[in-house]
């Protein structure tokens, strides 16, 4: 195996990390923070990539106006979520069933507007690579990389040096203290949820850039990205990128080095291993 | 071209079956302007409506629709009018058996239609077998797990497509002059497609051409980069992929970011439209039972059907409206069981089983009969290449679309 084939294999697997780490972050949040292990975020990931095949490629409106307005309107979707399972006080165990529900009808919704065959966005505005040497670094990965990672550490950096970092896990560890300290929970708990939200819109607007749509493919990403949570720890984004990271880059080896069909097991291999060695950990 | 029957595919068997088509359309119709009365015969049958696999289901319900609407319009079967009782297997072939059960002891229809994608008809025709019902289905892939004797493929790639269908490929390539020295080999898991891949490795070393590569990946895989670093490595000068839905486009799509193009390339069972429309798919070659270019939609019928799934397929808001394998499968699979009931005025499963194995059946793909192992003929498939951003037929000589050969670099 030469070294270019190695280097580029890798370069693939930081880039798909990164693309888990960014579709994980918001479900991270939620689980950690609301109690909610939303399924439904792959929905609105989903959601958010067809909306911009359908305004940027159908619509020709410019892309970047759409990734723009698809922020507010799943920031807006995420505060509904949330405002309906606080609602009929739905718990952390039966928002996996709940939320599987919503991501059900989403799919069926996508499928009634967009049909179930396949669609693609031809993006031109993130098109082509950068050489540095023998290795190339596509536009479009590179951008998505870059907004993941640097989305990841503000979020970190919002939770340990802030007020509302602080405020959030006051309210965690108890909300009646918090509250009588100031903390106003519930609005913070939408805040949340509304970010996870735009998160999404965030990850959907780069799964439409990078990938052909099908509603069926919704639940694709489940194992990988829910592996990636768990390894990173819930709330953590710095453990989600290093445990991203991880996973893309043992995957990519995987595939470059023996039969690439070994590579979905990477991903459980090592959440296995975790749950034997470090179970206090998830 | 050795060991390829394509005697059935020629322009004038294809004229005479779309002339018998006719007949066996008009035989179904005695007085088209009668309406049909009576209760309906009862056609069950289930489909990939949601799940990995509903792409292409959704292909065959428009097909399925249309026939039961044209054929109702024509007099319906034996008088009668025909209704078709479709259900949601959900891609799930354990669901599918459950399904084919209910539809056969609870619904009781009269007759059985098989569903879509290899696993799901292999679980049908377990069911099939137990109740002694005839089962015609469409777009079945391993040929040689269809042991029952009361199926019938209405996709008529021969009995050992992982044999035929690369060996057509590198006839195609070798017209050219500029055959493939060297293959790499890449195929998903999926079975229907890594058999035909292990099939592509064996004709390939029996005509001498050098392996470069040969890797499998799981049905599912999202990244594609790692593998197309080993194909850019390999370079070899024929590309064979054992690639289902878009798995294709994805490899092409993750070789272009390494600025590679593969210089001769072929997908199993690729999703047509996307890779049609990529520029990245020019010069890609796959196989076809059928597309709607002369000569294959020279008879009436078969430019008929073409229209109406064109028209229909737009209207359910399909991107790609083309009619090609799945829908050509699809309609000639509603043909033969609906033309086998007309022709013996009956719906008992061994005399259509008996009429069918002696007559076969002329469908818009051609004349399919049933003499060989396990009911299957002739290979019927031909191969196709994109060019100039649309499928055209390039091989054999004899069935390409005019003004078309095979393009190789």
């Amino acid at each position: 195996m030469s070294a270019t084939l190695l280097g580029q294999s890798i370069l693939s697997g930081i880039f798909a990390g990164s693309l888990y780490a960014l579709i994980g972050l918001g479900m991270s949040l939620s689980w950690r923070y609301l109690r909610v292990i939303n399924l439904a975020h792959f929905a609105f990931v989903f959601f958010a990539a067809y909306l911009t095949y359908e305004f940027a490629g159908v619509r020709g409106v410019n892309p970047f106006v759409v990734a723009l307005a698809l922020v507010p309107l799943f920031f807006l979707l995420g505060v509904l979520q949330q405002a309906l399972i606080l609602r009929f006080n739905v718990n952390e165990f039966s928002s996996v069933i709940v939320t599987y529900g919503l991501a059900i009808v989403a799919e069926a919704l996508i499928q009634l507007i967009w049909s179930a065959d396949y669609v693609r966005y031809e993006n031109r505005a993130m098109h082509g690579n950068l050489a540095l040497g023998t290795l190339l670094f596509p536009v479009a990965d590179l951008v998505m990389a870059g907004i993941a990672l640097g989305l990841c550490f503000a979020v970190w950096a919002v939770l340990h040096f802030t007020w509302l970092g602080k405020a959030l896990r006051a309210g965690l560890d108890n909300p009646q203290i918090a509250a009588s300290f100031g903390v106003p929970n519930q609005r913070l708990l939408l805040l949340v949820a509304g970010s996870a939200g735009a998160l999404a819109a965030i990850g959907g607007f780069f799964v439409a850039v990078l990938y052909t749509l099908a509603p069926s493919q919704i639940f694709s990403w489940l194992g990988v990205v829910f592996a990636a949570v768990l390894l990173g720890g819930l709330g953590n984004p710095i453990g989600l990128v290093a445990a991203s990271l991880l996973i893309g880059v043992s995957e990519a080896i995987t595939m470059a080095i023996t039969a690439p069909s070994w590579a979905p097991v990477v991903p459980f291999t090592l959440l296995i291993l975790l749950l034997v060695l470090w179970p206090e950990r998830v | 071209m050795q060991g390829r029957n394509f005697a059935a595919a020629t322009r004038r068997s294809m004229l005479i079956a779309g002339f018998g088509l006719t007949l066996a359309i008009g035989a179904l119709a005695p007085a088209t302007a009668q309406q049909p009365s009576g209760p309906p015969i009862r056609i069950g049958g289930t489909l990939a409506l949601t799940g990995p696999l509903a792409q292409t289901g959704a292909i065959h319900k428009i097909v399925g629709d249309l026939f039961v609407e044209q054929l109702n319009k024509k007099g319906g079967l034996l008088g009668r009018p025909v209704e078709w009782v479709l259900l949601d297997d959900q891609s799930k072939p354990d669901v599918t058996r459950t399904l084919y059960e209910r539809l056969i002891t609870v619904d009781k229809v009269d007759l059985i239609i098989g569903p879509y994608a290899t696993a799901s008809i292999l679980s049908a025709m377990a069911v099939a077998q137990r109740y002694n019902k005839i089962l015609v289905h469409s777009t079945f892939g391993i040929p040689k797990l269809a042991t029952y004797e009361r199926q019938f493929p209405g996709w008529p790639l021969g009995f050992e497509p992982e044999k035929g269908m690369p060996a057509a490929a590198l006839d195609a390539l070798n017209a050219t002059g500029k055959g493939p020295k060297s293959i790499a080999v890449v195929t998903s898991k999926f079975p229907s497609v890594q058999f035909v891949a292990a099939g592509a490795r064996e004709v390939a070393k029996s005509r001498g051409l050098k392996e470069a590569l040969y890797l499998e990946f799981e049905f599912g895989t999202r990244d594609f980069g790692p593998i197309a670093a080993r194909v850019r490595e390999a370079d070899a000068d024929f590309l064979f992929m054992g690639a289902i839905g878009l798995e294709g486009n994805q490899l092409l799509e993750a070789l272009e970011k390494l600025n590679y193009k593969p210089r001769n390339h072929f997908y199993v069972y690729p999703t047509p439209g996307p890779m049609a429309s990529s520029p990245l798919g020019d010069g890609a070659l796959s196989n076809t039972a059928f597309e709607n270019l002369p000569p294959l939609n020279a008879n009436p019928s078969a430019a008929a059907f073409a229209k109406s799934f064109n028209e229909a397929a737009a209207k359910a808001g399909l991107p790609y409206t083309e009619p090609e394998t799945q829908a050509g499968a699809s309609w000639s699979a509603w043909e033969i069981l609906t033309g086998a009931v007309a022709a013996t005025k009956s719906l008992d499963d061994k005399v259509l089983t008996d009429w069918l194995k002696k007559n076969g059946a002329d469908t818009i793909i051609g004349h399919i009969s049933f003499d060989g192992p396990n009911n299957y003929g002739p290979d019927l498939m031909r191969i196709k290449q994109v060019q100039k951003g649309k499928w055209v037929i390039i091989w054999p000589k004899d069935i390409a679309t005019p003004g078309y050969s095979p393009q190789a670099k």
